[in-house]
Formats: C-alpha cells, sequence, structure tokens
C-alpha cells in the first residue's frame, strides 16, 4: 500500500488477562500508529473483543501497559479513555435504545459541553448556543453517514444494520482521534458492509482518525487495513501487512482449524 | 354523579403525591441501578430539616415574614439535601461498584437508618409542624355546570399542583438539557455512558439530589398535613406499591401508576367500604401491588427484568 503513517499513538506491552481460569489474552504486544487502519483478526472467542475491552479500561488486565501518547496506564477506565480522545463501537450494539438518533449522537457530545447544570436548567443565553452549536456539529455526523431521514426515530426501532451505523455516529460525535470498532459489519448484508466499509475508509482518509479495528469478513479485511493482527486462543499469532499474515502458516492452519 | 367526580377528583389528587415519591424511587433505580430503601428517611429528614429550618430563622435572622423564613428555609433544606447527595455518593455508592443489588439494597437500608439517626440528633424528635399557608378549608367549583357543584378540598388541590409542576420541570429538565440526556443514557446502559466520556459518580450524585428534592416537597406537604413525625417516613412506603405497578424503569409509569392507586383508593373506600367494610384505602394499593408481582411483575410500563448475561 506504501502509504506513510505517523509516530505510534498507542503501545500495548505484555498484556494478559485472565477471568477465573479463563485465560482472554496471553502476554500480548502490539503498537497502533497514527491515521493507520489497524485490524485484530482471529476465530471465534481468540480474545479480540477483549483486547478492546481492554484499550478502552471495560476490563482490567491482570499484567502489561498501556501506553498512549507517551502516557503509561496501568489502570485505565472508559472514562479516562474517552478523556484521552478515545471513542468505540460494542460488538453487541450498546446504543441508548430509548433515546431518538439524534439525541445518542448528542450524548457522544458530552465531554465538549461547557455550560453547567445551572445554566441548563435556566435555559441559559450561552448553555442555550453552546447546545445549538453542538447540534449542527452532530448534524454534520448525520449528514455524512447518510442517516437524515432517521434522526428522530427511537434507535430501538430501527433495523440492525442501521443501529450498527448509528453506533458508529455516536462514536464519531465525540471527534475521536482513536476509533476502536467491533465487528461493525457483522449481521450485515453486502449493501450495507460495502457502505460501512467506505464510511470507514472516509472517516479515516477525511479526518485521520486512526482506527483499529475488528471484523470477521477477511475480504475486508484484506481490503481496508493497513497492517493486521492475529490472535488465537489468546495469544498473537501474526502481525503485519495484510499480504504478510496471508503468507504466515501460523495464521493460515489456525483459520483452516477453526470454523470459518 | 357530582359525588362520584369529587371521588375521582380526590383520588386523583392523592394519586399525584404518590407519583412523585415513586418518582424518586424511580429515578434512582434507572440511573444506578438499586431500590432505594432510603427515600422514606429522605422525606422524613427533609421535613425536619424544613421545619426546623423555617422555625429557627425567625430567630436567627430576625426576620417577621412568613413567606421570606419558609423561602431560605426551603432553600437550605435543598441544599442540605444536595449535601446528603453528595455523601451518600462519596462514602457509599463510589465503593460499592458492580456490587450485585442484595449489597446495594443492604447499604440503602443502612442509609436510611443513618439519616434517621442524624436527623433526630440534629433537629429533635419531637412533633413539628411546617406551616406555608396551605390553605385549609374546601371549596365549591362547578356550580352552575354539575347540580350540587363540586367540594374540593383546597389543600390537596395546591398540594396536587405542586407535585404535578415538579414533575413536569423534571420532565423538561431530563428532555431539552445536555445533563438531562446524560442522565437518561446513563439509566440505558451503564458501560456504553461511560465509554463516551459521561461521568457515573457526578451522574449518581445528580440523581441523588434530585431525589432529595422530590422527597423535601413531599416531605412538606404530608408534613403541614400531618406534622413532622416519625411515621412520615413510612408514609413514602406507599410510593412502593405505585412502582411495582408502573414499572421500576418507568417515569411515565410511575405518575399513571400514582393516579391509578389515588383513584384505586378513594373509589374502593366509597363505593366498596360499605360492603366489605371499611379502611380498604389503607390495604389496597399493598393488595394491588401484589397481584401485579404475581401476574405482571414488570409492571405496567416497565422493561421485562432478565438477569445479564
Ligand atoms: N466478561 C467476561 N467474563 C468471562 N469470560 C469472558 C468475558 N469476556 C470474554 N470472556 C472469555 O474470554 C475469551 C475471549 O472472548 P472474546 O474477547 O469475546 O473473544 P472474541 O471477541 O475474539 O470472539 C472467551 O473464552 C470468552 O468466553
Ligand atoms: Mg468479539
Amino acid at each position: 500500500m506504501g502509504r506513510e503513517f505517523g509516530e505510534v499513538i498507542l503501545d500495548l506491552q505484555s498484556v494478559s488477562l485472565a477471568f477465573g481460569g479463563v485465560k482472554a489474552l496471553t502476554d500480548i504486544s502490539f503498537n497502533v500508529r497514527e491515521h493507520e487502519i489497524r485490524a485484530i483478526i482471529g476465530p471465534n472467542g481468540a480474545g479480540k473483543s477483549s483486547m478492546l475491552n481492554v484499550i478502552n479500561g471495560v476490563y482490567r488486565p491482570q499484567q502489561g501497559e498501556i501506553i498512549l501518547r507517551g502516557q503509561h496506564f496501568t489502570r485505565m477506565n472508559p472514562y479516562k479513555a474517552a478523556r484521552a480522545g478515545i471513542s468505540r463501537t460494542f460488538q453487541n450494539i450498546a446504543l441508548f435504545k430509548g433515546m431518538s438518533v439524534i439525541d445518542n449522537l448528542m450524548t457522544g457530545r458530552n465531554l465538549k459541553i461547557r455550560s453547567n447544570l445551572l445554566q441548563q436548567a435556566f435555559w441559559w443565553g450561552p448553555a442555550r448556543r453552546e447546545e445549538l452549536a453542538h447540534r449542527a456539529k452532530v448534524e454534520e455526523v448525520i449528514d455524512f453517514l447518510e442517516i437524515q431521514h432517521i434522526r428522530k426515530t427511537p434507535v430501538g426501532r430501527l433495523p440492525y444494520g442501521l443501529q450498527k451505523r448509528v453506533d458508529l455516529g455516536r462514536a464519531l460525535a465525540m471527534e475521536p482521534s482513536i476509533l476502536l470498532l467491533d465487528e461493525p459489519m457483522a449481521g450485515m448484508n453486502v449493501e450495507e458492509k460495502q457502505d460501512m466499509c467506505r464510511f470507514i475508509l472516509d472517516v479515516n482518509d477525511q479526518f485521520g482518525t486512526t482506527i483499529v479495528l475488528i471484523e470477521h469478513d477477511m475480504g475486508v479485511v484484506m481490503d481496508v487495513s493497513d497492517r493486521v493482527v492475529v490472535l488465537d486462543y489468546g495469544r498473537k499469532i501474526g502481525d503485519g501487512v495484510p499480504d504478510e499474515v496471508r503468507a504466515n502458516p501460523e495464521v493460515v492452519s489456525a483459520y483452516l482449524g477453526a470454523s470459518h | 354523579m357530582g359525588f362520584f367526580i369529587e371521588t375521582l377528583i380526590g383520588g386523583l389528587m392523592a394519586g399525584m403525591l404518590y407519583s412523585l415519591v415513586a418518582l424518586g424511587f424511580v429515578l434512582i433505580f434507572k440511573a444506578s441501578g438499586v431500590f432505594n430503601f432510603a427515600q422514606g428517611a429522605m422525606v422524613l429528614f427533609a421535613a425536619l430539616a424544613m421545619a426546623r429550618f423555617s422555625a429557627w430563622i425567625p430567630e436567627w435572622l430576625g426576620i417577621d415574614s412568613r413567606l421570606l423564613a419558609n423561602g431560605i428555609a426551603f432553600i437550605l433544606s435543598a441544599a442540605l439535601m444536595c449535601v446528603v447527595a453528595w455523601l451518600i455518593e462519596r462514602l457509599v455508592l463510589r465503593h460499592l461498584v458492580n456490587q450485585d443489588g442484595a449489597t446495594l439494597l443492604m447499604a440503602t437500608l443502612g442509609i436510611a437508618y443513618v439519616l434517621e439517626g442524624i436527623g433526630s440528633s440534629i433537629f429533635g424528635s419531637d412533633i413539628y409542624r411546617i406551616d406555608v399557608g396551605m390553605p385549609k378549608e374546601p371549596v365549591m367549583i362547578l356550580e352552575g355546570s354539575i347540580e350540587g357543584g363540586l367540594l374540593i378540598n383546597k389543600e390537596d388541590f395546591v398540594a396536587a399542583l405542586v407535585a404535578a409542576l415538579l414533575v413536569g420541570t423534571l420532565w423538561l429538565f431530563f428532555q431539552k438539557t445536555s445533563t438531562g440526556r446524560a442522565l437518561r443514557a446513563v439509566a440505558d446502559d451503564h458501560q456504553a455512558a461511560q465509554s463516551i466520556g459521561i461521568p457515573l459518580n457526578r451522574i449518581w450524585v445528580i440523581v441523588w439530589c434530585v431525589a432529595g428534592l422530590v422527597a423535601l416537597v413531599a416531605g412538606i406537604i404530608w408534613g403541614s398535613k400531618l406534622g413532622v413525625q416519625f411515621s412520615l417516613a413510612t408514609v413514602a412506603l406507599r410510593g412502593l406499591p405505585v412502582v411495582i405497578l408502573g414499572g421500576l424503569t418507568s417515569i411515565p409509569g410511575a405518575i399513571i401508576g400514582g393516579l391509578i392507586i389515588g383513584v384505586g383508593e378513594k373509589l374502593s373506600e366509597v363505593y366498596l367500604g360499605p360492603l366489605i367494610g371499611g379502611g380498604i384505602e389503607i390495604w389496597f394499593a399493598y393488595q394491588l401491588a401484589l397481584v401485579f408481582l404475581l401476574f405482571r411483575p414488570q409492571g405496567l410500563f416497565g422493561e421485562k427484568i432478565i438477569d445479564r448475561v
């Protein structure tokens, strides 16, 4: 591909995570460079979601460190991660089901809101102007994802594919520098997958957002990603540009051995 | 016909207060996933604060005006309830994140005892009065359109109006402000809310403040009617059947549930009382709640309670 990338922005060092006796991740190290699309692949139960959950602090690893822009974190939590510019989507969509699409996206602006509770309660001028500015930003995201027609719909009523898109929208409304996507195309038909692919590439291209992507569809992964990490049973068995990974015999056998 | 409508209106007015108390339960349950057994203690504590402050302030500040003294007492009591909320988050909730429901429930029982203890040692444990100038005499309305007119209890009417206003204001706050939106987000999905940068701790403080404010208003209304005394803590338990009926997770459920129970109590007392003996008003709500627990445990509007996997 020959694209040039920036410095290492996110560095994971010897991360191990266990749930009781189950070792979800064993001594995993890899890094993510600024502006790249970094894929994590592997069979079901390989530890991919656990990896993302460690990065944004939903899970706390027993061992290892996260280095984010040179800052060391042994105890990350989701709120800290969000403040540091990391936003994410979830494998099982975790939208606010009772709220409209636009309200879901507006929650993504929460960290950027400056007015305080009292100013909001009294519908104070500056608070209102701020609300309108965030609203304008959210409308940009809505236009970008082509979901104008459903902006007022409660997300619980949307079909699965659109919910996935709104989930991405909420993450984008945060204007993240790093975006973590957990199987954004799972359960989609071909057309929806193509759209989602295009959005991911556009986000990366237009906003320079660094993206960490978990995806099952090998074709998609090889097409969009710059570098790929391969996990199997919680261990890292491959790491490199798509062509390298494809040629890696361990990866091939993991995928042939697993049901795919 | 006039009498039926009178009973109905009486029920609606009483029900509005139940709705208000139930709202306190629902808000806390939605935001922090715990059934707050301390709600009654909060009502008592807030009413005690209001009663004592309004008696002390004329002495402290040499104010003659009842209205001004009550106003200052209200603001002080509201501030006190927010301090309580902040302390509860700091000292209790923060340390119990991710604990199971039973632990949290016990914690709120603990909070209830501590509040009652502290309340009586700061404010004393006599029976106090709250006098916010509620009109006491009944009034006749609609004499032109309904034969015999309708006899309305003014005090209940004002109380219902205040409760309705508070509920309406809270609703606006939740729907129209960014903090309200964050509250709804937390209620829907803790994990996702945190991941987009909504600080759970701050939200908890706000929700407990709001519940404290609700407790204060309920405490003032009931306190001025019944006097401020220990039994006020149990009056709040009237909110319990309401949330079982309306569903623990639904704000409209709390409101409608409260109205249904208020009306049900009054109508059954009046029309069933002569048949099966009086006193129905006392147990009606609990019986109705029991039926719901047996046949529709999630309430009218609540979500099905499913254990997270
Ligand atoms: N919250 C959890 N509690 C217990 N075990 C878990 C939890 N999350 C993941 N695991 C276990 O960790 C392993 C890796 O799971 P996961 O990261 O979801 O894999 P993937 O996303 O690659 O399919 C699995 O064995 C899974 O059962
Ligand atoms: Mg997964």
